[in-house]
């Protein structure tokens, strides 16, 4: 099937984590780069990267995701306290008697306020590591990016953003969003067309599509559903997105034998017969709706 | 010399705080004077930074010596570099008053 | 006070079933839901909430339209790119605000002020078992570490009051700032993983977190039996890490079943396989080091 698709952004999303998002993530992209699209999948769960699990490709390099980080220097600090005044995020440790200032590394936010307050140029700014994005290559025209956060990091935010600026001309990007509807989510569903969200017909699922619903009309994004695990739970899901007129992007029925291939990280267009054509005709899907 | 105190109670008859940045209250003894003052956490709430916080407001009451249950990582390389002396009391149930007669003893 | 994280690394892998399954164990516990940015457990628990409270989350930036000369200053000083010139006119994206205020300092014609965001929520109350503490974090509002604080004081609180000896924590996916907030000071911690490759990888990312505050980890392979090869594997590498495998648990549709009638495990079929595992589990984790009256 000729699948003609121009810059289209996808982010795959879900209210909580678990749902399938990144199995759909990667069955999109494994089905459109089967059917000839240069197509990249952005795994923008920087805090839980699971993508390349399903998709492997050759290492086609590395880039460092650093904030910048404070340094004060005492010699030039005439302790004025414009600095320790400006900063937001109780970063800065003053105490003058003691001839005593610092940065304390953990809690700044990387704001550049205390750089602006400085009147007598005693700080500057050096690099600090905040995680990692990694390029796999995964045939001619396709590659898996790939955020990853270091450990304890407080946010995720500049990683999803440069793992998003890494793409370059692709016809379709994917982009695999990290779960919740807090900072790291917000940064990547702005940055796409029309966001898919993947729920369960479950008490839980129904209630996190709600929030995520909220989430994206305050944004105004287009989006629409996919049920994952259909069978499960009740109807419920079903009623509140045909009463809210959301459309029904896909089934993917609950099933063991999906249960496994997943857990195993293989992929159903792969596996499964016809579910390579499901996944194309969910992206005809979109294209449909980001034109509408 | 001032000494701090993590308390959990704003009297001598409340026990000793375990935990320094998100300690209730702050004591703040005078071993010359023997005065005592009882200073309300200001960081109790705060998510972030409650540690250098209290580091903060500690060393600016002038203090040479900080009593707690428990000091974090950051929290120690800051007194460390203030040169204030960290004492780690890791009985919770002792009062304030008995840890300012064990200062007294010193 | 016996403070108890269930954490996950990974999402969907049945922690909050397992902490109301946990919860409805007890006899005089406090639940704190902590997956304060989709709070699911007081689905099943459903607590008559007596306290609600505001929980401010920050200040965002807000521009005067009156004053504002479009002049553009403050988007080359925002590090959070929440200020663009949209055809002509300044605009601050809420949603992408850290509230550091430096755009309110830089501004030349004094047209930005800061707006404190208070729409979050945090709820206190009473169910079958107990009580119970969750809130509502509005979409896109920072510092939900922080709203995990607020809750695990108000647990601590209540606890304190009703004399509960434990406090069991639901706590967040990931590994960032709540999931933190969730396991700082708390006493053990139990991380329910799949068994899937990716359950595997997020599992050792929390463990990790968890060694770091030196907190007593035990864990639980839910839905066992979907793949037990990734089953023995964790349990391979948490015997090589000298972590306790406190249990394995079947995939039961009933789970689901249970959650649909707002109920845990235990409450809708107590004399099961599964709420039986699930009772030696919580005997095995909570009895450790400690004699409870349960
Ligand atoms: S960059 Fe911002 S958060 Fe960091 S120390 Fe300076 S003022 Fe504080
Ligand atoms: S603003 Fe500059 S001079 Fe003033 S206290 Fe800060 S670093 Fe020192």
């Amino acid at each position: 099937m000729p699948v003609t698709i121009r810059e289209m952004k996808i982010a795959i999303a879900s209210g909580k984590g678990g749902t399938g998002k990144t199995m759909v993530s990667a069955n999109l992209f494994y089905s459109l780069q089967n059917a000839g699209m240069k197509v990249s999948l952005v795994d923008c769960d920087a805090e839980e990267p699971n993508a390349a699990e399903f998709i492997s490709g050759s290492s086609a390099g590395v880039s460092l995701v650093s904030q910048k980080l404070p340094v004060i220097d005492t010699e030039k600090c005439t302790f004025c306290g414009k600095c320790f005044e400006y900063c937001n995020y109780h970063a800065i440790v003053f105490l003058p008697p003691a001839n005593f200032i610092q940065v304390v590394s953990d809690l700044c936010h990387d704001c550049g306020a205390c750089v602006y307050a400085c009147e007598y140029d005693a700080i500057t700014e050096i690099n600090k590591e905040l995680g990692k994005v990694n390029t796999m290559q995964v045939n001619g025209q396709c590659r898996l990016i790939e955020g990853r956060v270091n450990v304890g990091v407080y946010s995720s935010v500049p990683v999803v953003k440069k793992a998003i600026q890494s793409l370059n001309c692709e016809d379709i990007a994917i982009y695999d969003s990290p779960p919740g509807i807090s900072c790291p989510f917000i940064a990547t569903v702005v940055r796409a067309d029309y966001v898919v969200l993947v729920t369960e017909p479950t008490p839980f699922g129904l209630n996190d599509l709600k929030l995520s619903v909220a989430t994206l009309e305050q944004l105004d994004k287009p989006y629409g559903v996919i049920v994952n695990k259909a069978g499960l739970g009740n109807r419920e899901v079903y009623e509140w997105i045909a009463q809210k007129n959301i459309p029904l992007l896909m089934e993917i029925p609950f099933d063991k034998e999906i249960a496994r291939i997943y857990s195993e990280g293989r992929l159903l267009a792969e596996v499964a017969d016809g579910y390579q054509e499901r996944f194309l005709v969910l992206s005809e899907k979109i294209k449909q709706a980001c034109h509408e | 010399m001032k000494v701090a105190i993590t308390s959990t109670g704003d009297n001598t008859d409340a026990k000793i705080d375990s935990r320094f940045g998100r300690c209730s209250y702050f004591v703040v003894y005078d071993t010359e004077s023997g005065s005592t003052e009882f200073i309300p956490n200001p960081n109790l709430e705060s998510i972030e930074g409650a540690g250098p916080a209290s580091v903060q407001m500690v060393a600016s009451k002038g203090v040479s010596k900080v009593v707690s249950g428990e000091f974090g990582s950051k929290v120690k390389s800051i007194f460390d570099q203030l040169k204030i002396q960290l004492i780690v009391v890791n009985d919770p149930s002792k009062k304030i008053s008995d840890i300012i007669e064990l200062l007294n003893q010193k | 006070m016996n403070e108890i994280a269930v954490l996950s690394g990974k999402g969907g892998t049945g922690k909050t079933c397992l902490s109301a399954a946990f919860a409805t164990l007890c006899s005089n516990v406090v639940v704190a839901d902590c997956d304060v940015d989709a709070a699911n457990l007081y689905l099943i628990l459903q607590p008559e909430n007596d306290t609600e409270a505001v929980f401010v989350s920050g200040q965002k930036a807000v521009i005067n339209r009156e004053t504002c000369t479009d002049c553009g200053v403050c988007i080359s000083y925002c590090r959070f790119d929440a200020i663009s010139n949209i055809n002509g006119t300044v605009e601050i994206l809420e949603t992408s605000c850290d509230g550091c205020m430096l755009c309110m300092r830089v501004c030349p014609e004094n047209a930005i002020t800061m707006a404190i965001s208070d729409k979050s929520r945090w709820y206190s109350g009473t169910f079958r078992n107990g009580n119970m503490v969750h809130a509502r974090l509005e979409p896109g509002e920072e510092n939900s570490g922080k709203l995990v604080s607020v809750v695990r004081k108000a647990a601590r609180e209540l606890a304190k009051k009703t004399g509960a000896e434990t406090i069991i924590i639901d706590g967040p996916p990931g590994t960032g700032c709540p999931a933190i907030s969730s396991l700082t000071g708390a006493k053990k911690t139990i991380i329910v993983a799949e068994p899937t490759a990716s359950g595997f990888h997020d599992m050792k990312r929390i463990i990790e977190l968890a060694g770091n505050f030196g907190i007593k980890t035990y864990v639980v392979i839910n839905k066992y039996d979907l793949n037990r090869d990734v089953t023995n594997q964790i349990a391979d590498w948490c015997r090589e890490n000298h972590l306790p495998v406190a249990g394995n648990i079947a995939f039961d549709p009933e789970m689901v079943e249970a959650m649909l009638q707002c109920k845990s495990i235990i409450e809708l079929n107590p004399a099961s396989d599964l709420s039986r595992e699930i009772i030696t589990i919580w005997n095995k984790i909570e009895k450790d080091e400690q004699t409870t009256d349960y």
